[in-house]
């Protein structure tokens, strides 16, 4: 249990679903041919890692960020520039993720030491404020970023899908450049999630975890407070950043759409959320429900909606449209807040306690 | 006769003027740039105007903060909700609205923005009891609860009202402008100035001069203190919470007509504007507030005139430039 830094998944139901999870994703090119459901499994295997950095700081220190999705876009724009502004290549995305690093270092780094020393509501805030404003200027900066268009560009030839990795077929399955970028993201996603799980699980994650419990007697035990959220504030921003520059690769695009959405910060927190605060494996749970729904709920819907419709029942094919699916996330974050604050995580272990 | 005459109020403190005369020096230093008289006073009276309005919408929560110790972040939702709301009102006083009378456009407006702060009101009753009452003194959950609550209300207006933008236009007697010299006054912006200081001094003579204001001063200070002398701090948190959501939706119409249109996401976007105005002017402060706001407006004024390119961030500039200068707002509370 090295590779899990001793932080097994306890109980049995929820070992069960991640192992299914994450067998599903490392299969998925074999598993589920197709377009949509590739994209499906990278989007899970993007917020996952997107979700687990944000649990570094929402779960483990227990401070609201609104600007994590603002590193996500760094990491997304850094990519994307690299490789739009010097051609395909593997030194322009070197080049972009480690320019993408340092801004979004610089920036957690200020953001934390600016705002973390007084209350953390101060910090959402601030927070909130900074991601508007970085929006805001990626989209007008057009010269640089390609304004709302963003900017589409190349990717080295191995990652494209005309590439065939083996003339002919494996089992039956063409190993294309989609599928090479696939395992790209994927093995990425997997090795920094271990090494979040490797960063919760220290000395230093223990201490994080002191801070959410009580801020005061972690600081009158000697653990300077400031220190340790700032640290935990650029950690959760180097994973979001890593996050973003993966999905630029595989997209072979980025704009405000798809890096710095606001929506996607939404979509983040209730990832999180349902999946599980205080726990990394919660991220793996809830962004593998939350796309999945996002992708399949809302043909479910759409039917709902209609059927609605046909029977002239009032209100509800307004509500029941897939647009707003939303709503219904809405709500059952809010029951999550309530009832089940650790989230599914949680309540599978508590299934598992429960029967032993 | 004693010596000491128990009946008389305490000393005051001493105000601090130096926060509330910096709107002042920026328009100051901002004369000589902008250069013509006429221009310089219409971006003045636009900032004013704008300050007022983000000043009714900012006040609201700044107040709930201040006295409830919970941050609203599905305060944006009421400011949307508010000025659907008006476009409601809209359908029945269609008439008063295109009227060729002051008063009855006037008296149209005073309906629509009462509307608005009614229904906000009582969907901020709602939102108290149903999504704030269990999670007191939490804040990590609170800013979780509350935006889980401006996502459900966001969705349900566009379920309503549906996705596109509703065009809605002040009454007919505040279209066009005055002219002062040669400076432009949009007319509606005088109405929204003269509203949204009405809505100060309201608030100030409230929270000064009345039973209800003294509790609510005391409330800010000291909680348990005020609960120990057998008042019911609930209901005062749940009259506080409606207000606050009455001046989401107040500020909502009035914004909303100033834009001239009404979408859902307006409050979201507003939000980002009214956290920046309640930082700077000290959170749970009322007068920080007023000062922050027309702070904000003014400098997004004149950056918008001198270096439109400047204005995206000029609020993110200014909010630290002030907290650099008092780290907790221009008029921290005590014991905060």
């Amino acid at each position: 249990m090295m590779i899990l830094s001793g932080d097994a998944p306890r109980g049995w139901a929820l070992r069960g679903v991640l192992i299914v999870v994450t067998l599903a994703l490392a299969l998925a090119p074999f598993l589920f041919p197709g377009a949509k459901a590739l994209n499906v499994a990278e989007k899970i295997c993007i917020y996952a890692l997107l979700a687990a950095s944000y649990d570094v700081l929402l779960g483990y220190t227990g401070i609201v960020s609104f600007a994590h999705v603002m590193f996500f876009g760094v990491g997304s724009y850094g990519v994307a520039l690299a490789l739009y502004g010097l051609g395909p290549g593997w030194g322009a995305i070197g080049l972009g993720v480690v320019a993408g690093l340092v801004v979004s270092l610089a920036l957690a780094l200020a953001i934390g030491l600016f705002s973390l020393r007084v209350q953390s509501i101060f910090f959402a805030m601030v927070t909130l404020a900074v991601a508007y404003a970085f929006n805001v200027l990626a989209s007008q900066l057009s010269w640089l970023t390609g304004g709302e268009d963003g900017r589409s560009f190349q990717v080295p030839s191995v990652l494209r899908p005309g590439f065939n990795l083996v003339d002919g077929e494996v089992f039956g399955f063409a190993i294309t450049g989609r599928t090479l970028s696939y395992y790209l993201v994927f093995a990425c996603c997997v090795a920094l999630f271990l090494v979040l799980l490797r960063v919760v699980n220290s000395p230093f994650g223990r201490v994080l975890q002191a801070i959410r419990e009580n801020p005061f007697r972690a600081e009158a035990l000697g653990y300077r407070i400031v220190f340790h959220r700032t640290l935990a504030t650029c950690i959760a921003a180097a994973g979001a950043t890593a996050a973003g520059a993966l999905n630029a690769l595989w997209l072979h695009y980025t704009g405000p759409d798809t890096a710095l959405s606001f929506s996607i910060q939404i979509d983040v927190l209730v990832v999180v959320v349902i999946g599980g605060m205080g726990s990394l494996y919660g991220s793996i749970a809830g962004a593998a429900l939350f796309v999945v729904a996002e992708n399949y709920l809302q043909a479910l819907m759409g039917k709902l909606s209609a059927g609605a419709a046909d029977l002239g029942l009032p209100l509800l094919p307004g509500l029941l449209h897939p647009d707003r699916w939303l709503l219904w996330l809405g709500l059952m974050f809010i029951l999550a807040i309530y009832f089940a604050p650790t989230g599914i995580v949680g309540k599978l272990r508590a299934s598992d306690d429960a029967a032993r | 006769m004693s010596a000491i005459d128990f009946g008389a109020p305490l000393p005051r403190p001493r105000m601090d003027l130096t926060p509330a005369l910096t709107p002042l020096i920026v328009a100051a230093i901002a004369f000589p740039f902008v250069g013509s008289v006429s221009t310089f006073v219409t971006l003045t009276a636009a900032g004013i105007a704008m300050g007022m309005m983000i000043f009714v919408m900012a006040s609201g929560l700044t107040l709930a903060f201040g006295m409830m110790d919970v941050l609203n972040f599905g305060h944006g939702a009421f400011i949307s909700l508010g000025a659907y709301i008006a476009t409601l009102a809209l359908l029945p006083l269609g008439l008063w609205w295109q009227a060729d009378s002051l008063a009855l456009n006037v008296g149209a407006l005073i309906v629509a923005l009462a509307a608005a702060a009614v229904v906000c009101g009582a969907f901020g009753f709602v939102f108290e009891r149903l999504i704030i009452v269990p999670v007191y003194g939490q804040h990590l959950k609170q800013i979780l609860v509350t935006i889980g609550g401006s996502i459900v209300i966001e969705q349900l207006l566009y379920a309503l009202f549906g996705p596109d933008q509703i065009p809605i236009t002040p009454p007919a007697a505040f279209h066009g402008s005055f002219l002062v010299g040669d400076a432009t006054i949009e007319k509606y912006r005088v109405f929204a100035a003269i509203v949204g200081l009405l809505v100060f001094a309201g608030q100030m003579l409230v929270l000064n001069r009345t039973k209800i204001g003294l509790l609510i001063r005391a409330g800010v200070e000291n909680r348990e203190m005020v609960e120990a002398l057998g008042y019911r701090i609930d209901r005062l948190f749940v009259g506080v919470f409606m207000a606050s959501a009455a001046l989401a939706g107040l500020g909502g119409v009035l914004w909303g007509l100033y834009r001239g249109q009404v979408h859902a996401s307006m409050g979201g976007e507003l939000l980002v504007l009214v956290f920046i105005v309640i930082i700077i002017g000290g959170l749970g402060s009322v007068g920080g507030c007023f000062t922050g706001a027309i702070l904000v407006a003014l400098i997004a004024n004149y950056a918008g005139f001198l270096a439109p390119k400047l204005a995206l961030v000029s609020n993110i500039l200014l909010m630290v430039v002030v907290l650099l200068w008092r780290p907790r707002g221009l008029y921290p509370l005590s014991g905060r």
